[in-house]
């Protein structure tokens, strides 16, 4: 089975974020960089699928330069080749215009399934892979927490919400966003990163795409969000914020 | 110019967060001046449509066909792309559900437009809309355009509006059959009825009181501290998703949008950041204790009391206060 996953590089887990001249999106330096957490499940996913049923994983990115380091970890955890459509305005392009990359790099090869994450924990458009399947016209599920192929087809369980499921089938090929928690993602070896190296790299501008990176959905300003309510902060050693919190609780808010 | 608000329902039973996008609708089409139109979308959808009939509304619209009668992402962006040709509306709004999620991006990308996602608010600058997104996990609010033609695609987050501040229309607004070309069977995802893994072990949503622990809790061997402060408080333990998701905690003590959704006396986050998945399922509560060592937690927005410290000084002495006080 030749099995894309799409992944993102996004900030790592509890940056402080400083907002950019413009005040349109976090500033690059000083932080670090990882794999966007949705997408390490989906390709956890893909490695399992060809464990399982054979063929290729192939990690996919749209991104700037940096983002290679996350196609090159992709590929110290298992997958065997990496593709990145390399620009720097893919950092706070809309999912459409993502889309069109990922797109754009999938169609000319063979694939049979298309893995990503949910969504991503910077812009959090939660689309990408809906968008993706669109412009390549394949089906899609959303939001599936367990993968059977078998015949060509697809059987997969859903979730929706308030702790309801649902199977859903579709042919190959096929795309599907994979809900965190799905499994029990791996980490990379040594060996594997050693390895990582010596695999296939494929990098394209979006000229070479034949592609224009068209961004219409934009962000015109960041800002702290209002507080929705007035929150009294409480501030001494453990004991005495711990004696501040039940008076309150107790005679203030009188929940106690 | 006009607003078209796309309802969901299922089996006949509305999702409870149509009437948010009913109240979004209604806030847009005031402010643009323009008609407002309600979709209702399924099979035998006549009583629900009299339903939304009552609202403040010009036109009520069904999408009312057999291939419509259950949920496919095939069905239904057809359904709503010749809808959309038809009304020729300049704003079409959706609740954000997982359906949404599933369906509105490629009606939009099949249309060539870009769908904005989850949004807690709008405004109109010359009659274009300026969306109000979350970004990097709720941590900053971006107010976010479209640089193109209309029709303009957005959805309204869970909670960002309220049903219950829909108007009402002075009289019934007219009902409309949109006439649809759809082949039914053509679907290629195809969905079975939905299922519950297990009856519900616990049911939080009748706890008056709630100790949830987030990632900030860093390990399972510091579970049964958060355990031991819920019980001392007489309340229930539960988590954010990430804990159930590396099984340190059942699924059945999940709050947020795909666990249970709570509205108890008193919720003590601990450790949790508060992401939106989160928060939907708990900022019903009365009151809400946040302790987060990130003073730019987004929970904090939500927090009556907000504790910024190292949950593990904090929770032991809480234990040892509420035991002396015995």
């Amino acid at each position: 089975m030749n099995i894309f996953v799409c992944v993102k590089q996004v900030m790592a887990r509890d940056s402080v974020l400083r907002l950019n001249e413009s005040q349109t999106w976090a500033r690059d330096d000083g932080l670090a960089f990882e794999m966007n957490e949705p997408d390490t499940f989906a390709l956890e996913e893909a490695l399992r699928l060809k464990e399982r049923h054979g063929g290729q994983v192939v990690a996919v990115t749209a991104g700037p330069a940096r983002a290679a380091s996350t196609v090159r970890e992709a590929l110290a955890k298992g997958a065997d080749r990496g593709i990145h459509v390399e620009d720097d305005r893919y950092v706070q392009a809309d999912a459409f215009a993502t889309a069109r990359a990922l797109a754009a790099a999938i169609r000319r090869e063979p694939h049979d399934l298309i893995l990503t994450g949910l969504q991503s924990d910077d812009a959090g458009f939660g689309q990408t892979g809906v968008v993706l399947a669109e412009l390549l016209g394949l089906p899609h599920a959303t939001i599936i927490m367990e993968i059977n192929a078998a015949g060509g087809r697809l059987r997969c369980k859903r979730e929706l919400e308030a702790g309801w499921f649902q199977t859903v089938t579709l042919p190959q090929p096929a795309l599907l966003t994979i809900q965190s928690g799905i499994n029990k993602v791996r980490y990379a070896t040594l060996m594997g990163i050693k390895r990582a190296r010596m695999k296939p790299f494929q990098r394209y501008s979006p000229d070479e795409l034949g592609i224009e990176v068209l961004v219409q959905q934009r962000v015109r300003r960041l800002y702290q969000p209002q507080q929705a309510k007035q929150t009294e902060f409480l501030e001494g050693s453990g004991q005495e914020i711990a004696e501040q919190l039940l008076g309150k609780l107790r005679f203030e808010a009188r929940v106690l | 110019m006009s607003v078209l608000v796309v309802t969901e329902q299922q089996g006949g039973k509305w999702h409870r967060m149509s009437f948010e996008a009913v109240a979004a609708g209604q806030e847009a089409a005031a402010a643009l001046d323009c008609p407002l139109r309600l979709a209702v979308v399924g099979s035998g959808i006549a009583g629900l449509a009299s339903e939304a009939a009552s609202k403040r509304a010009s036109e009520v619209v069904t999408l009312d066909h057999p291939a419509l009668a259950g949920y496919s992402a095939d069905a239904y962006a057809e359904g709503l792309r010749q809808t959309v040709r038809q009304l020729d509306p300049s704003l079409v709004l959706f609740p954000h559900t997982y359906q949404v999620r599933d369906l509105a991006p490629k009606l939009a990308a099949s249309l060539g437009k870009v769908f904005v996602s989850d949004t807690v608010g709008m405004r109109f600058e010359e009659g274009r809309p300026v969306f109000v997104r979350q970004l990097f996990q709720g941590k900053l609010h971006g107010d976010v355009a479209v640089e193109d033609a209309p029709p303009y695609f957005a959805s309204v987050q869970s909670g960002a509006y309220r049903a219950d501040s829909v108007s009402e229309g002075d009289a019934a607004a007219p009902i409309r059959a949109l006439e649809l070309s759809l082949d039914q069977g053509n679907a290629r995802t195809r969905a079975e009825a939905p299922y519950q893994d297990a009856k519900d072990a616990v049911d939080l949503g009748s706890a008056d009181i709630i100790v949830s622990v987030g990632r900030g809790i860093q390990d399972p061997g510091n579970i049964p501290q958060a355990a031991k402060l819920a019980k001392a408080l007489g309340g229930e333990l539960a988590a954010s998703r990430p804990i159930c998701d590396n099984g340190w905690l059942p699924l059945d003590r999940q709050i947020g949008s795909s666990g249970q959704t709570v509205a108890p006396s008193l919720y003590l986050a601990l450790g949790i950041s508060g992401a939106i998945q989160h928060v939907v399922g708990m900022k019903g509560a009365k009151t809400i204790v946040a302790v987060n060592k990130d003073s730019g937690a987004p929970i904090f927005e939500i927090a009556d009391y907000g504790i910024v410290a190292d949950l593990f000084e904090v929770v032991p002495a809480l234990i040892t206060a509420i035991e002396s006080a015995e």
